[in-house]
């Protein structure tokens, strides 16, 4: 496996792990180590950074520092499904269009175009004012609007890698179309979709955030990053930590991951090669 | 020489290297005279196109300068700041590149590409009329709105004509050309070539060729630098290189090209070029070198000259003189099996379109043709004859829109899915590009046991033995099968792809321009593989090919194609001494081949 690891050598790699790694930990594990019960007050609302309450109270009391570490496994969890699902019929999408090679091609690919039509946020508020706020529409509502866009990166990348020798090969070996996909064309698409998926993921957050802050995903009193930050914008001005704080970490995994996707993707491809071959292809 | 004109490119113990420490090139000299030309020959990896790029005074990423002096009409090129260089690119010194489809801008008009070049040196002269007047140089001045065309609406001759043009605007004294025809059909190479030997006539104006075709260079240079690993192992004049070669390397070199005035067997070089970073101390040819002694790889040989012009860098050339030249014994093919008179295959009136929404495009027109049991059939054309077409037609990979594929007796369906697995097993096809045919995600052994499982219903277990005996077969050793294809070489790669084919144990193999990628030294070897293959196996092998001296040298029968349709078919021998069609003959006499003089 040293060879598929080979990305963390990189700086960018190194670092983007490290950051992605400390904020999930954080995101999962943060809760044991929390100092106050999250969700009752503890003292004066809005009091500043002490030595008790480390990153001060939010505007109910309540203690910013544990909330912090109560609200990333909501956001993270919700994020990696939906983008999950949305990869999951995306790929699937952007596969059978770019290599079948007919008219099934054009049908999914209009389809897919009239859903880009549509502006995220406002499918995501129609869906849920039609099937009710729930995890589990919220879910299934930003995979919706991810799938068309990982449909295109797939269909594109699929179609060029469609004409090479070794998928004609198996073509004419007669496999199967499923085989000839899984094993041909999909590990040779994995380098563009890598670098996107991270930058998917780090959308579906966002996504996610922005539902949380306009009060239509989960609902208060949850300790949530983006809910943290809805609550408290209003005293920004007096107890800046309250919303600093969470917009930091949605920040940090933001920059770690798109690092790593990056620093991934540009060690594909060259992973395998030692370095007297490396020298021969000059 | 006395009467050699006043040297207008002098190269003095040119040293460049990686900077990660290891040398690419180490102490090249030479010299070319106005209006001379000057063949740099050798392999992938020889550092031909380091040395040539440093003319410029351009290295690649990754490597730097050691040492040495380049100068041009006297006026030193390395040392010089960019800005100094930028002035003399093109304007004293100029850059045809190797692929002019992936060397020009394709959002800039090539009028105006040309103009480019003008406006940086000759901001005065700068107009239509000049670039018009350029393109007229190149034979390009018939259409008045090709210089509002974009690149890729022209065809990769008159692609390679615009880069031409781009630099000789602005009348260098010197252009390097980095393998300006390699990638374009014998007729197309022929007015190409033509057209720089009138440049040179014309304007005198000196050149430096880089190639590793032996073949084009005798045609075109003067002088003949032969590089191996970054050295400079013989230099001459070009008729005494190629008649009379003194280094091992430069002998096995000649005797790898394919001639189709003299079928012989091909005798490739054997082994793979020492990459950067792996030069022995003694002379680096030895591991791959017939005459080599345990002499020669203690020290680096000295360049020695055999004449006062003629340079060689090996220790036993003296010796080697008198053995006369490597033997070009007579054709392997002659020993060819009896036909036996049932067609294998049989092609009737194929058709062939491709369609573009509502636009036919008909590719293959009435083509019908029969391939006999254990004989190989050549099918030559240039790119867009369909010959490749039909290729893919007989694999299943495209479907004809009329006529009959008749295999064994029983009529093909359009694609490989719906046709028997016996079918599909006893048909292969090894396709062009050996860098696109293997899946860079599997190891060698995955991608060979694909067919053996799929094809012929293998356990794991003995698949995983045949691979072993199938690598045995193409000659490869045994331990590529742990390999990825990324660490392999070119020809290491078809090597591959031909044993994945054999895995399947196959009757007929289709062989669609399987050695144009290659170097020629490669070629030869990968030639003289298949014809042993078809010998020691019986196969029927469709040989698709655009160079007459490849058919040569395997073919027993040939069909001739032109625009889609068959214009000649015949025996090699009726063919290509007595060709009946005009085409035939066009493309005979296009195809570049050694002086007489080298098989003395």
């Amino acid at each position: 496996m040293t060879g598929r690891l080979r990305f963390m050598r990189s700086f960018s790699g190194a670092v983007g792990v490290t950051i992605v790694v400390f904020v999930v930990a954080v995101a999962i594990f943060g809760r044991y180590f929390a100092p106050h019960d999250p969700n009752v007050p503890v003292t004066v609302p809005l009091a500043p950074p002490s030595s008790h309450y480390w990153l001060g109270t939010d505007f109910l009391g309540r203690d910013v520092f544990s909330r912090l570490l109560y609200g990333g496994r909501s956001v993270i969890t919700l994020a990696a499904l939906a983008t999950g699902l949305g990869y999951l019929i995306g790929m699937s999408v952007g596969l059978i269009a770019g290599f079948s090679r007919s008219r099934i091609d054009p049908v999914l690919m209009r389809s897919v175009d009239v859903m880009l039509a549509f502006p995220p946020l406002l499918f995501l508020l129609v869906l849920i004012s039609g099937a009710g706020t729930g995890v589990e529409v919220l879910v299934i509502g930003v995979a919706v609007i991810q799938a068309p866009g990982i449909s295109r990166i797939v269909r594109t990348a699929t179609l060029e890698v469609s004409v090479r020798g070794y998928v004609e090969a198996a073509i004419a070996r007669g496999e199967r179309s499923f085989a000839v996909i899984v094993r041909e064309v999909l590990p040779n698409i994995m380098a563009p979709v890598l670098v996107d998926s991270g930058l998917r993921f780090t959308y579906s957050i966002l996504i996610i955030a922005s539902v949380n802050f306009l009060g239509l995903g989960l609902q208060p009193p949850a300790s949530d990053w983006a809910l943290m930050i809805s609550d408290n914008r209003q005293y920004i001005a007096i107890q800046a930590w309250a919303v600093l704080a969470p917009a930091a970490m949605i920040a940090l995994l933001t920059i770690g991951i798109n690092l790593t996707g990056d620093a991934i993707a540009r060690s594909l491809g060259r992973s395998y090669v030692p370095k007297t071959a490396r020298s021969a292809v000059i | 020489m006395s009467d050699a004109p006043a040297p207008v490119v002098q190269v003095e113990g040119l040293s460049l290297g990686l900077t990660t420490g290891d040398p690419v090139v180490e102490d090249v000299s030479f010299t070319v005279g106005a209006g001379q030309i000057l063949g740099l020959v050798g392999e992938s990896g020889s550092g031909k196109t380091t040395t040539a790029l440093a003319l410029l005074g351009y290295t690649r990423r990754g490597v730097e300068l050691r040492g040495g002096s380049v100068s041009i009409s006297g006026q030193p090129i390395l040392g010089q700041g960019i800005s100094n260089l930028r002035n003399l690119r093109g304007k004293v010194v100029s850059y045809v590149p190797q692929d002019p489809g992936g060397a020009l801008n394709p959002s800039l008009r090539v009028g105006d590409a040309v103009m480019d070049v003008l406006r940086a040196h000759r901001a005065g002269a700068a107009s239509l009329e000049s670039v018009k007047a350029s393109l007229e140089r190149v034979e390009l001045g018939a259409d008045p709105r090709l210089p509002r065309r974009y690149p890729h609406q022209l065809s990769g001759g008159q692609q390679q004509r615009v880069t031409i043009a781009m630099a000789c605007v602005c009348d260098p004294p010197v252009a390097v050309l980095d393998e300006p025809t390699t990638g374009l059909d014998v007729i197309t190479q022929d007015r190409i070539l033509a057209e720089l030997a009138r440049l040179r006539d014309d304007d005198g104006m000196a050149m430096v060729y880089v190639s590793h075709d032996l073949a084009v260079v005798a045609k075109m240079a003067d002088r003949i630098v032969v590089m191996y690993a970054g050295r400079v192992v013989e230099s001459g004049p070009a008729d005494e290189v190629i008649e009379r070669p003194r280094h091992p390397y430069t002998r096995a070199l000649v005797s790898a090209i394919p001639d189709f005035r003299r079928p012989r067997a091909l005798r490739g070089i054997p082994g793979v070029s020492v990459g950067v970073g792996e030069w022995p101390s003694g002379c680096a040819f030895v591991p791959r070198c017939r005459y080599a002694i345990d002499r020669c790889s203690e020290a680096l040989p000295e360049l020695s000259a055999a004449t006062p012009d003629h340079s060689v860098r090996c220790i036993r050339w003296q010796e080697l003189a008198s053995e006369g030249a490597e033997p070009g014994d007579g054709r392997a093919a002659a020993t060819a099996v009896e036909a036996e008179d049932e067609a294998l295959l049989q092609v009737d009136h194929l058709e062939v379109e491709y369609r573009n929404g509502r636009r036919r495009n008909t590719v293959v027109h009435d083509v019908s043709f029969a391939i006999e049991s254990g004989r190989c059939v050549a099918l030559v054309g240039e790119s867009g004859s369909g010959k490749t077409t039909i290729g893919r037609c007989l694999a299943g990979l495209h479907p004809p829109s009329a006529g009959r594929i008749v295999f064994d007796g029983s009529e093909l369906a359009a694609f490989a899915r719906n046709r028997p697995l016996a079918a599909r097993r006893r048909i292969q096809i090894v396709f062009q590009n050996p860098f696109e045919s293997l899946n860079p995600r599997h190891k060698v052994s995955s991608s060979i046991e694909r067919p053996l499982r799929v094809l012929r219903g293998l356990s794991q277990g003995e698949a995983r033995t045949e691979v072993g005996e199938l690598l045995d077969r193409a000659k490869l050793p045994r331990r590529v099968g742990d390999r990825f294809p990324i660490e392999l070489s070119g020809g290491e790669r078809q090597r591959v792809a031909i044993a994945r084919a054999l895995a399947a144990k196959p009757d007929l193999l289709i062989c669609d321009e399987v050695t144009s990628a290659l170097d020629v030294s490669v070629q030869a070897a990968v030639l003289e593989l298949l014809s042993e293959l078809q010998r020691d196996l019986r196969l029927s092998m469709l040989f698709i090919t655009h160079n007459l001296g490849v058919v040569a040298c395997v073919a027993d029968t040939v069909l001739v194609m032109d625009r889609g349709s068959l214009r000649e078919s015949g025996t090699v021998a009726q063919v290509l001494n007595a060709p009946a069609d005009e085409y035939t003959r066009r493309l005979l006499s296009a195809a570049p081949c050694l002086p007489d003089g080298a098989y003395s």
